[in-house]
């Protein structure tokens, strides 16, 4: 994104999180959770946790779970390919796990190591029973994650919230 | 390393005489087993039989959630080495509620034994603290079981207890597999 990006998207979906009952921000860094985890690290109802690898955020989200709390796992794209196994338990106990992955290897990528796993996401994902709600523009914004945050919270399903880098801008190489 | 002699199937109901005090996530296989035992597979208990590596995450969700709720995860060396990198995540977050008991029998006893790290060169204790507990306890003799109850009592959180045993048969106890009725059972009860 952007240094002349006027809507601050990070807040909005911050904001939109919480206001669902989210807190616990499981994370591993990227370009595209940054601002979104400088919010939660911010406020003082929510915790972010810093992770090695992607599917620890996938358990941390089923342990809140099993005491009625809500969380949100927040990756890059490469991440999905660290987390089909424990998907396993995600789709097999009907755990309401939602993630927001920030995609590298689709639109405008100049990278040619991230094309493979970008280009898997949707597949993968789909092969575990995870439900996707795609943002490509600013307007997709609050109606995929209130979709992503029904489909979960409220119909017991799994979800990825995927934002594109037609909507977070390429990385130049 | 001095040969083990604790089994394991003796070893839970001495460091835990009152399990109804916790919140338990296992690993797979034999530690799912042994905790079943312990809790009569009850609903304080949320067990894996598969996603190898997931418990120490899935406790410190639960620990980070219900903070005033005692929580222990019970796995093995297997279970735990394929996502060791969960003790550095929990050692940053430090949950003041949460401890792991890891079951070391030194191999993959539940697909034939086949010798593991711990047998060679690798010391989970040591790879704890390293992540940055400052609560560990090794426990590999019957007089070190008790000293096992005041440190899961007393020590500061998180803590880790490096349990060795021999690498026998973990306790028979036929518990609940359908995990969709266990989550629900588990959030039920909370």
């Amino acid at each position: 994104m952007s240094d002349t990006e006027p809507v601050d998207w990070s807040k909005q979906l911050f904001d939109h999180l919480v206001a669902a009952g989210i807190t616990l921000f499981p994370y591993v860094p990227d370009a595209g959770n940054k601002r979104l985890i400088e919010y939660a690290e911010e406020h003082n109802g929510v915790r972010p946790i810093l992770l090695t690898t992607e599917e620890e955020g996938v358990a941390v989200c089923a342990g809140a779970d099993l005491v009625r709390e809500k969380a949100v796992v927040c990756m890059q794209s490469s991440g999905v390919g660290n987390i089909p196994n424990f998907l396993s338990f995600v789709n097999g106990g009907r755990f309401p796990i939602l993630m927001m992955i920030s995609m590298r290897g689709d639109y405008g990528e100049q990278n040619p190591w991230q094309y493979p796993m970008g280009q898997a996401v949707d597949p993968i994902l789909t092969a575990m029973g995870v439900l996707l709600f795609h943002v490509d523009h600013m307007d997709d914004l609050a109606p995929a994650t209130e979709a992503a945050l029904s489909a979960t919270f409220k119909s017991g399903k799994s979800a990825a919230l995927i934002l594109s880098q037609r909507f977070l801008g390429a990385k130049a190489f | 390393m001095t040969p083990a002699v604790l089994d394991r199937r003796k070893v839970l109901s001495q460091i835990f005489p009152n399990p109804d005090d916790y919140l338990f996530v296992t690993g797979l296989a034999g530690s799912a087993r042994d905790t079943a035992g312990l809790t009569k597979d009850g609903t304080n208990l949320f067990t894996m039989a598969g996603a190898m590596g997931a418990a120490t995450s899935m406790g410190l969700g639960v620990a980070m959630s219900a903070p005033n709720k005692k929580v222990v995860v019970v796995t093995g060396d297997g279970e735990l080495l394929m996502n060791i990198g969960s003790l550095a995540t929990v050692a940053t977050i430090a949950p003041a509620n949460f401890s792991i008991v890891c079951i070391d029998n030194g191999c993959h006893g539940e697909t034939g034994g086949q010798t593991g790290h711990t047998s060679n060169k690798t010391n989970l204790k040591m790879m704890a603290e390293g992540a940055g507990f400052s609560s560990t306890l090794l426990i590999e003799s019957e007089a070190e079981l008790a000293q096992g109850v005041s440190f899961l009592n007393e020590a500061p959180g998180p803590r880790f207890v490096h349990l060795r045993v021999i690498d026998g048969a973990p306790t028979v106890f036929k518990r609940n597999m359908d995990l969709a009725e266990c989550r629900i059972r588990f959030r039920s009860a909370f």
